[in-house]
């Protein structure tokens, strides 16, 4: 069974006593995407998420996951593999244990358990109590949990909290693979970096509010694209500007770079203006903005 | 529901439990009934309460069930702090979460974690019943007390019939830590005002106060391990004990399936 959709939300709004945790939001995440869901702290990606999972009611509006609403969280769960704000388990149960009992909770087959733990590096401290594994290893078990089901819908509260570089690159590989093979993974980091490198679709969430949604791509062309060019001599700062402006551009002096609006094939009549002021340029360098720049100035951050 | 009575097992089963539960029981019965029969002749008494309890009275029997029915009130308080630590313990390590994710019906988990608690209770209240025995022979042979009648019919019959009472009073204690467990979602809280309660409260008040006993779970469920008394009969006890607990039960599983879960 196929569903074209692995998330619809339609004003979905909660609010606790008189503060609007999440205010009438509206996205889509297509199937098998990698969807990156990111805001500041308390902009309501937690709230959001813990309302797709059942886990709290939403004061107004509706939602689907895996095609059933999410005033039905039986239906689809079985098949979602959740991490919420960070890995939850018994400190006085090894990692198998505790993964043992979420396994026979959900009806899942206890014979995946090594599997996964090997998945995730802990292959060999499977039996070792929770409560002696580090913040690393505690993050890599929450992801093992969440992969139980064998999801169709991984749903991840920043998963690379405490991993080391490694242990990140690992972990976008997983979930990279994980999606060419059909999950869906919806995943919230602070990593913007992260997201930006692995992420199809996003949602960005600011105060309460979805102040974007769609694809990664289309939010990341929207940004004017910046050429740095740093000159040899400070004192031709003014002058980079002034040729800048007159060709149309818009320019501003940091640090000791002039930041010039305007795409790549730019540089090239730029550099030849510089050169014919009698100007040497020590850099010149397009840049295109990156989601972090992207996010703190949609943001305000 | 079967799914989460297993996944529980887990849990209760491992040995940081299972094996300060049993020491906790062992505690308990073997402090009751080397009270019981040591203190036999004591003017002080050997009972409950400075109540005494003769030889003649220990020789009869019913007499190798006392100390086990003795033993009830702190096996209950054993199964309050654990029915209440396995219940808030998911709300301070967050655990909840992941519980509700994999078994979304909150009433299954609630169902579940009771029936595994009660199993739990169970075993405890026979290994707590298989030591009385056993101790009460061995103080009965240091105190030359005749355990002739113990060996007889009728007391097989008590036997039994003080093993369904003690674990009726055992659940229930439990009953009223899970009560106490969901309502104040932490362990300390929830242990220290359901052993304040029954201990201090219950206890003094009880004492003090004539025929308020028949208002209070805990000593109304003490007196169903013993099989009722003169004052209060067991079919009152044990109504009117279930139906505070049950009411309990019912107004805290509504609170804990409407509550959202945010920590």
């Amino acid at each position: 069974m196929s569903f074209p959709l692995a998330l619809d939300v339609a004003d979905l709004s909660k609010k606790y006593g008189d503060r609007m945790a999440l205010s009438h939001a509206n996205f889509e995440v297509p199937m098998g995407s990698i969807c990156g869901f990111v805001g500041p702290n308390g902009s309501g990606k937690t709230t959001t998420i813990r309302m797709l999972l059942g886990l709290i009611t939403p004061t107004t509006g509706s939602g689907h996951v895996l095609g059933e609403s999410i005033t039905e969280p039986e239906k689809y769960l079985p098949n979602v593999g959740a991490m919420i704000e960070g890995p939850a388990f018994y400190p006085a149960l090894t990692g198998e244990q505790n993964l043992t009992v979420l396994a026979k909770l959900g009806g899942f087959d206890t014979g995946r358990i090594q599997g996964l733990l090997d998945l995730v590096d802990l292959g060999d401290r499977g039996d070792s109590k929770y409560k002696t594994y580090s913040l690393g290893m505690k993050q890599r078990l929450g992801i093992a949990a969440a992969l139980l089901p064998n999801p169709k819908l991984l749903i991840l509260d920043e998963p690379t909290n405490g991993l080391d570089p490694a242990g990140i690159q690992e972990v976008r590989a997983l979930l990279r693979k994980l999606a060419d093979n059909g999950t869906t993974v919806f995943v919230s980091s602070h990593l913007l970096s992260e997201i930006e490198m692995i992420s199809d679709y996003l949602v960005m969430l600011r105060l309460g509010q979805v102040i974007f949604s769609g694809k990664t791509s289309e939010l990341l062309a929207k940004q004017q694209p910046v050429i740095v060019a740093k000159p040899e001599n400070r004192s031709d700062l003014e002058k980079l500007v002034k040729i800048a402006t007159s060709a149309g551009h818009t320019a501003t002096i940091i640090d000791e770079s002039v930041h010039v609006t305007g795409e790549s094939e730019f540089s090239a009549k730029f550099n030849k203006a510089a050169f014919e002021a009698g100007i040497v340029l020590a850099s010149l360098t397009p840049v295109r903005a990156s989601l972090e720049d992207t996010f703190f100035e949609m943001t305000g951050e | 529901m079967w799914n989460v009575f297993r996944a529980e097992l887990t849990k209760l089963k491992r040995p940081s439990l299972s094996l300060s539960t049993i020491a906790a029981v062992a505690f308990v019965t073997s402090l009751t009934t080397s009270l019981l029969f040591l203190l036999v002749d004591s003017p002080e008494g050997n009972g409950e309460r400075g109540v005494r309890i003769g030889r003649d009275v220990l020789a009869l029997p019913s007499g190798v069930t006392i100390s086990f029915s003795n033993a009830a009130g702190l096996l209950g308080i054993v199964a309050l702090c654990i029915f209440a630590a396995q219940t808030a313990q998911e709300y301070i390590y967050g655990t909840l979460r992941n519980l509700l994710v994999r078994q979304p019906s909150r009433m299954k988990i609630l169902i579940g974690k009771l029936g595994s608690m009660k199993l739990f209770a169970i075993a405890m209240v026979t290994l707590s019943a298989l030591l009385a025995v056993s101790l009460s022979y061995l103080f009965a042979g240091v105190k030359d007390i005749p355990t002739q009648a113990w060996g007889t019919q009728d007391a097989q019959i008590a036997v039994i019939q003080t093993f369904i009472n003690v674990l009726l009073a055992t659940i229930g204690f439990g009953i009223f830590g899970m009560i106490l467990g969901l309502l104040f979602r932490s362990p300390i809280s929830a242990i220290s005002i359901g052993v304040i309660w029954n201990l201090i409260i219950e206890g003094l008040l009880s004492i003090f106060v004539t025929n308020i006993d028949r208002y209070f779970p805990g000593q109304l469920l003490s007196i169903v391990a013993t099989g009722g008394n003169e004052r209060i009969s067991y079919q009152y006890a044990l109504f009117t004990s279930y139906g505070f607990l049950l009411a309990g039960l019912a107004i805290v599983a509504i609170l804990f399936k409407r509550r959202d879960v945010a920590n």
